[in-house]
């Protein structure tokens, strides 16, 4: 066991618990606060893949946008006087066994699957590679998602106003 | 410049107008300059039509460039054979000598219109319609083939629906446009019929095809007479649009419209569309048809010009000699003068169009007072546009020197020739007395409205000479009404390149036998369609050239005295006042009602076929009220009573069986709702285990 | 304690997948089904990059997850609008009292 498989397991745990608590805390605000950390340690799990650019974009995009989008809706929908924001949880039972059910077989295919496995090291600047990338093998696509991007902004913009 | 880049041309020239139809229209109501664009697009169609004219004239004098292509292609059909409907455009020199005339005359209008049009509260839609205009007629031009020839009428039916009802606030103006439209449509009816009969015979739309198969001997039911038929039948749609003699009471009403768009359509273009037709379906007129399109415009020629005699109001008066000369032209062609037919329908168009802008000047300068007994003396006020109409109304009456002298001289001498050969010389004896009575009427006009003494003070007091965006059409209409554009010699237009060499007489296809004698080729059997020949023109025998040259000297002097007496006339009765004028009309007080009441024309027609519409319309509503819905009533009794015995099988055998359908489906729904909850989680609950399921079978 | 390779990844990846779908299924609120679908892309994207990684791709993998980050920010504006207008429409979100769809 060396640092790298600490520092995996030590993120590894932040994510899973924290999601675990995402999922199963009655306050809503609570709830995203708890996302925040799992989203922290998604990052860690990208940058000990060899992914800090994504790891980056990750913090940045989740973190600094979608969280904070979450957290205006969760505010925007609910009554200001409604001091505690809470939202409790239909069918929980069957929900709990069918996901379990699922996880199981989805654990067990991994397991039974012989995954191509070579460990390549990736330890280079993987930014460099990925501007290389996006503006020649996958330049119109880049295009296109900024494109969507916008029309996606518009389209929230005029659908929140209605 | 190649062929293909007059075709581009030409095409560009077609389209200007559509576009600036199209963004005008759509802009108007938020730009408020837009009108200047249509202006714009006007004068590059007329650069354009410059260009072109030029080199076809220079480069191409004896070629006629065509380029076609197949719309809709019905491929082999059975017992017609290979049909396709082409559309095309054909660059000829009276094609492009017309479509010099329409944009120059279009564009003066445009520019006239912006001060003339001033403040209205429709002014951009009305220069969008001016565009749309201008897009029917040079479609009219160009096209090369019947179906375009009638989609492109329609158009300028339309136009000219439009803009007469202009103002359509007023009644007067709204029902002139409605008279206007119905009445194109009775002669649009007869022309449709021609051309379906020509597409039953030959297959085909296109002028050319068309002649050369006729020239081949192949005719409508294999008669001579069913080919006279045809063309009179496609003359009926000149009838209408040029208002010839039965359907002529739409053209008077027609000037409610704002007087450039009479100067524009009821004067130069749309109705000379008319004339046009006859030009160009001209080699298949077999000598009854001809005939017959003489007599109308004979008719039309000398009845309007009686009843200009003692109308007031400007523009009725103009309205009713535009009848008039259109029925020359038409006369012109009836007789075999195409080539001065169509060159009086050039120069006609100049002189006309801008007697109209004059009118239009004065009706400005009077603050829309027509009445040509209220007005008087606007010589002083008005220098600029006296003096254009005094030339325009010498043009008019055929005094030397003048565009109209050269063109209607050689009507006139034509129908002296004509004569002499047919023995026909009523045409001659009415074209005369036109003459005169156009003299007469036009000069009785100039003198009420310019010379003497003001009638109504007020109105003189604020008249007023027009701006310089309506003085500039009428000075260049006026140069061009001068003989020097058309010939050297002012008393010969052959001379002149306009008649010795870019208008030719057409190679005729009728069969030998349905021409006039004089019409036949000296030579037997020359029925080609050889290009040599058609350049040279060759369509009359050397009997009419002779004749033609014996009628000039007598037909020209007679012309002049006919057309100075009548100025003579005028001036005595008007200017210097000899002869009480209120006593003669006392005197001749029938004659002078007749006249004065358009012969009776609206009345008639109003008594006879309107009433007769009427009471056919009133005769079919009571045919709908009693016969048909009789039998509809009866029908549904008796559906009714099938129905009653219908519903009781109905009832208990087909009911019966739906029922228990229908128990069978709520009791197994009755289990199946509860999946339905309307809830998306339950659903993804449902998928997940259905997934769950899945994975095991296919593991 | 055998050397943390791509099963580990794995197993994170698909616990974080469950987790979203049981904060999907089972949460009232529509803000909350958001945040699950946030957890089932973050996990997509581990996978991504965990196979770019051992599955020996390149950088195909991280430019995947790069997309997939800009999808999710596009589809967060978009639902976020859509809670928005079910607010406005019903008063609530609490998706189990939306059922207007059983209709």
């Amino acid at each position: 066991m060396n640092v790298y498989d600490l520092i995996f397991y030590l993120f590894a745990a932040i994510t899973i618990l924290s999601a675990f608590f995402v999922v199963t805390t009655r306050n809503i605000v609570y709830s995203a606060y708890y996302l925040l950390f799992t989203f922290f340690g998604v990052a860690g799990i990208y940058v000990l893949l060899g992914a800090d650019f994504i790891a980056m974009v990750q913090l940045i995009v989740y973190v600094g946008g979608i969280l904070i989008l979450l957290l205006f809706g969760v505010m925007l929908t609910n009554k200001i006087t409604n001091v505690d924001i809470k939202s409790g949880t239909i069918h929980t039972v069957p929900a709990t066994i069918g996901v379990a059910l699922f996880a199981g077989i989805i654990l067990a295919s991994m397991w039974n699957t012989n995954w191509k496995n070579v460990n390549s090291d990736m330890q280079v600047a993987s930014t460099q590679h990925l501007g290389f990338l996006l503006i020649h093998q996958y330049a119109l696509v880049f295009e296109l998602l900024g494109i969507l991007l916008l029309i996606a902004l518009i389209g929230a913009a005029s659908m929140a106003r209605k | 410049m190649t062929e293909p880049q007059m075709i581009n041309l030409a095409l560009a020239i077609l389209f200007l107008p559509l576009l600036g139809f199209i963004v005008t229209l759509l802009l108007g109501k938020k730009v408020k300059s837009i009108y200047i664009f249509e202006v714009f697009i006007i004068v590059l169609a007329f650069a354009g039509a410059v260009l072109m004219v030029f080199t076809k004239l220079s480069y191409y004098p004896n070629s006629d460039i065509t380029s076609e292509f197949s719309w809709i292609n019905l491929g082999n059909v059975p017992l017609l054979g290979n049909t396709s409907i082409d559309l095309g455009i054909l660059v000829d020199n009276i094609s492009v000598l017309m479509i010099f005339v329409v944009t120059l005359i279009s564009m003066l209008v445009h520019i006239f219109s912006i001060a003339y049009m001033e403040g209205d509260k429709r002014f951009n839609r009305y220069f969008a319609y001016l565009g749309i205009f201008t897009f029917s007629m040079t479609g009219i031009v160009f096209t090369h083939n019947m179906l375009m020839m009638y989609i492109f009428w329609e158009l300028v039916g339309l136009s000219s629906y439009l803009l007469i009802g202009f103002w359509f606030e007023k009644k007067s103006a709204s029902d002139a446009g409605k008279k206007a439209f119905i009445v194109n449509r009775i002669g649009d009816l007869g022309m449709l019929s021609g051309i379906l009969l020509l597409y039953t015979t030959y297959h085909t739309f296109t002028f050319s095809q068309i002649f050369s198969q006729i020239a081949a001997g192949h005719l409508p039911f294999n008669s001579e007479l069913w080919l006279t038929i045809t063309g009179i039948l496609l003359f009926c749609g000149a009838i209408g649009k040029s208002a010839q003699f039965p359907l002529h009471v739409w053209l008077p009403d027609a000037m409610e419209g704002p007087t450039p768009v009479s100067a524009l359509i009821h004067a130069a273009t749309m109705v000379a569309a008319g004339v046009y037709l006859i030009v160009r379906i001209f080699p298949l007129l077999t000598s009854d048809a001809l005939l017959f399109i003489a007599v109308i415009g004979m008719l039309s020629a000398f009845i309007p010009a009686t009843i200009a005699l003692t109308q007031n109001d400007i523009k009725k008066v103009l309205a009713y000699s535009t009848i008039s000369q259109l029925g020359y032209m038409v006369m012109g062609l009836g007789i075999g003068a195409y080539k001065f037919a169509f060159f009086h329908l050039i120069t006609h168009a100049f002189f006309k169009a801008l007697l109209f802008l004059g009118s239009g000047s004065v009706i400005h300068a009077m603050h829309h007072e027509q009445d040509i007994t209220k007005m008087g003396g606007l010589r002083k006020k008005m220098p600029i546009t006296y003096a254009t109409f005094l030339i325009a109304s010498l043009a008019i009456s055929g005094i030397p020197l003048t565009s109209g002298f050269l063109s209607k001289d050689g009507i006139l001498q034509s129908s002296f020739a004509f004569g002499s050969l047919t023995g026909h010389w009523i045409f001659a004896f009415v074209g005369f007395l036109v003459a005169l009575l156009t003299a007469f009427y036009m000069f009785r006009l100039l003198i009420l409205t310019f010379h003497g003494t003001p009638r109504d003070q007020h109105k003189y007091e604020h008249a007023h000479e027009s701006s310089f965006s309506m003085a500039m059409p009428l000075v260049v209409l006026a140069v061009l009404s001068i003989f020097i554009w058309y010939t050297p010699n002012p008393f010969n237009p052959e001379q002149g390149s306009i008649l010795s060499s870019w208008i030719k007489n057409p190679q005729l296809v009728t069969p030998q036998d349905t021409r006039f004698n004089f019409m036949k080729s000296d030579v037997p059997n020359t029925i080609t369609t050889n290009k040599a020949s058609e350049a040279s023109g060759i369509m009359y025998s050397e009997v009419y050239n002779n004749a033609i040259e014996e009628a000039h000297i007598p037909a020209l002097t007679l012309s002049l005295i006919l057309a100075s007496l009548g100025i003579f006339i005028a001036f005595v009765f008007y200017q210097w006042k000899k002869v009480d004028v209120d006593k003669m009309v006392n005197s001749i007080k029938p004659l002078y009602n007749l006249s004065y009441n358009k012969w009776y024309f609206d009345e008639i027609y109003d008594a006879t076929i309107v009433a007769l519409t009427l009471l056919l319309s009133k005769f079919l509503a009571w045919f709908d009220l009693t016969v048909i819905d009789g039998i509809v009533n009866g029908t549904a009794a008796i559906t009714l009573e099938v129905s009653k015995w219908s519903g009781k099988f109905d009832n208990v055998v087909v009911d019966g069986f739906v029922n228990a359908m229908a128990y069978i489906s709520g009791f197994i729904g009755l289990i199946f709702r509860r999946f339905q909850t309307g809830k998306v989680q339950t659903y993804i609950v449902l998928v997940i285990f259905s997934l769950v399921i899945l994975l095991f079978i296919f593991k | 304690m055998i050397h943390v390779g791509l099963n580990h990844f794995l197993v994170v990846s698909t616990i974080l997948f469950s987790l979203g779908i049981l904060g999907i299924v089972s949460r009232k609120n529509a803000v909350m089904v958001l945040m699950g679908i946030e957890l089932i892309l973050n996990s997509a994207n581990i996978n991504f990059i965990a196979f770019a990684k051992f599955g020996n791709f390149g950088f195909q993998g991280q430019i995947m997850a790069l997309f997939v980050i800009i999808l999710a920010a596009a589809e967060a504006a978009i639902a976020l609008a859509i809670v928005l207008n079910i607010y406005k429409t019903f008063s609530t979100v609490n998706v189990d009292e939306i059922d207007t769809l059983k209709d």
